[in-house]
């Protein structure tokens, strides 16, 4: 319930602040988000599995971010970080559906 | 997810879902929902930028990829705009071309139509006229005083009110001299236009039309004018055999 209002309230926020992204971020801001949604779906699972935890959300979700940050940073500056970011994109992507699989699963038996 | 067992097996995964909905003030629950807000806000921030900003958001090989893609698009469009005037001077030129082509046809269609008698002429020239009431003079004298003018530079001719040209013909006849084919009587008046002076010191040297007119008992007499229109026209026939042969090079 708390997470779903922060959603919201960080969307609202968002829209009302329209911030610029900082040029040195601009490249890791996608991923982290990406990131962040697989987080964010892997927890979803884990309270239907009935398994959540909020330490482990905040860790899972905070090193999502950091370790895509990190590896696209790497990419960058091995010069292929265009390749290493749709990687990563890939990866994240092939997770999210896999938890939204689950929960499918779980919500509709099907 | 190896997070503890913390709920209870005989639960429903809707009824979890519920129970996860119900709003506890736990430090865990208010970092989560911090967390939220934070994936939220960078969410909505990274559209807005996607959506606002279309070069800024790009990496460096991107940029160079578009860049190169800019300019090669920059070196078609240029060879294609040089191509384009190209053909236009050319076209240009072929019009001027042309024109000029056309202007020196009409130039030598005057000049001939001057030569075969087809258009009336005006210009500097002589009137020869030869007077002769007895009849004593034949067509070869008329022709002599053609060919006198001719040789004298004369560029149109007629007689009386025949057009003197290439095929014209002098004949003798029972009732007079013809001049193709029309009856003439005297006195001959010839129209020429040419250098005056050279005409009539051709007519007049010794030997020459006026001596054998005179010697012959008629009467001749040449006046320069400073200008002589010949305007009596030949009509040119139609070529029954002839047709104009395909030149070897076309005209310029």
């Amino acid at each position: 319930m708390i997470a779903g209002i922060g959603l919201v309230v960080g969307i609202v926020l968002g829209l009302l602040l329209q911030p610029t992204v900082p040029p040195a971020l601009q490249p890791y801001l996608p991923i982290a988000v990406v990131a962040a949604l697989d987080a964010v779906f892997g927890g979803l699972r884990a309270v239907l599995d009935g398994i959540f935890d909020d330490r482990v959300f905040v860790v899972s979700f905070l090193s999502n971010v950091v370790v895509a940050g990190l590896v696209v940073y790497l990419g960058d500056q091995l010069g292929v970080g265009a390749q290493l970011s749709t990687g990563v994109v890939v990866v994240l992507g092939i997770r999210i559906f896999s938890n939204a699989a689950a929960i499918r699963r779980h919500v509709f038996k099907a | 997810m190896d997070a503890p067992e913390r709920t209870t097996p005989d639960r429903t995964p809707v009824q979890r879902l519920v129970g996860a909905l119900r709003p506890r003030a736990s430090r865990g629950q208010l970092l989560g929902g911090l967390l939220c807000g934070v994936l939220g806000f960078a969410l909505v921030v990274q559209v807005q930028q996607t959506q606002g900003a279309e070069l800024d958001s790009l990496r460096e090989s991107d940029l160079i990829r578009i860049l190169d893609d800019v300019s090669e698009r920059t070196e078609r469009l240029e060879s294609e705009a040089a191509r384009l005037s190209a053909t236009r001077e050319e076209l240009l030129t072929s019009s001027n071309a042309a024109q000029a082509a056309q202007e020196a046809a009409q130039e030598r269609v005057d000049v001939l139509a001057i030569l075969a008698g087809t258009a009336p002429a005006t210009g500097p020239g002589v009137r020869l006229t030869i007077s002769d009431a007895d009849a004593r003079l034949g067509a070869a004298v008329l022709l002599d005083a053609v060919q006198e003018l001719r040789d004298a530079g004369a560029e149109a001719i007629s007689v009386d009110d025949v057009r003197v040209v290439a095929s014209t013909a002098f004949v003798d006849t029972a009732e007079g001299i013809t001049v193709d084919g029309q009856l003439v009587d005297s006195p001959y008046v010839f129209l020429a236009i040419g250098d005056p002076q050279t005409m009539s010191t051709a007519l007049d040297i010794p030997g020459g039309v006026l001596r054998t007119v005179r010697q012959r008992e008629g009467i001749a007499s040449a006046e320069e004018l400073d200008e002589v229109v010949v305007d009596a026209l030949r009509v040119p026939s139609e070529p029954e055999y002839a047709r104009p042969a395909e030149p070897e090079t076309p005209a310029p």
